[in-house]
């Protein structure tokens, strides 16, 4: 799978949305999906940019998004912190405005609109994987 | 991302166009949070031409929105906003925390 290095900073987002809506556009997704994908990929990135490299300077981010048969697979490798999604709290979408927490929204909207969300750590770094099924 | 204020007698009409993600939010919130240090607190945001909205702008507005119903001087609302946008924030359930418009005459006039 052909991977792509980006600099692990906010302004290379607009970029990453791209790759991934001209891939998913290629491979028949609906405007719509093209949308929630990108937001997908969006907030994986801005994640790992935030908290994986919080800090680090001259860090980047190893991305790859291809079509497998009507599958869309995106994935992301970084060499930051690791972090454990399963672990991140689930927000609670039900509280009122002043117990309204923003922390975690972006794997939650990761994880809804995407098929699968997956994350492995080693020793090379970490890599997030997630996949969407063509409808 | 371009922002454009406008005061009226009431309200703030704020214009947000274009993306919102992380790279671009911290303007956005730049531009709500001058409105209330300029003490206001009724704040319209026209999303007629805004393509794009990730949760660091939904995190611009929530602070935003919990700025202005403190001591009941104001609320956020939200004017003219996407299907794909309004779809996001239904997902993050943040679509009963504002009130929304379809047209910022409708919405300026609520207040």
């Amino acid at each position: 799978m052909p991977k792509i290095t980006f600099p692990a900073r906010f302004e290379l987002l607009d970029e990453i949305r791209d790759l991934v809506a001209h891939t998913a556009r290629d491979g028949g997704f609906t405007e719509k999906d093209i949308y929630s994908l990108q937001l997908a990929a969006d907030e994986a990135a801005s994640n790992i940019i935030e908290h994986a490299y919080l800090g680090v300077a001259d860090a980047s981010i190893d991305i790859s998004c291809d079509m497998q048969s009507d599958i869309i697979v995106i994935t992301m490798h970084d060499t930051g912190q690791s972090f454990d999604p399963a672990k991140v709290k689930k927000p609670n979408l039900e509280a009122d405005l002043s117990d309204r927490q923003i922390g975690g929204l972006g794997i939650y909207l990761m994880r809804k609109l995407m098929d699968e969300v997956s994350y492995e750590s080693n020793l090379t770094g970490n890599l997030l994987t997630m996949t969407k099924r063509r409808r | 991302m371009e922002i454009t204020t406008q005061e009226f007698k009431h309200c703030d009409l704020i214009k947000v166009k274009g993306r919102v993600d992380s790279a671009t939010a911290p303007d956005f919130s730049k531009a709500l949070e001058k409105a209330n240090n300029d003490g206001h607190f009724k704040i319209a945001v026209d999303m007629s031409e805004l393509e794009y909205m990730s949760s660091a702008g939904f995190r611009a507005l929530l602070a935003t929105q919990r700025n202005c119903k403190k001591l009941n001087r104001g609320e956020l609302v939200l004017v003219s906003i996407s299907d794909r946008i309004r779809e996001a924030l239904e997902l993050a359930g943040f679509t009963e925390l504002f009130k929304t418009f379809d047209n910022t005459v409708d919405a300026v006039g609520s207040f």
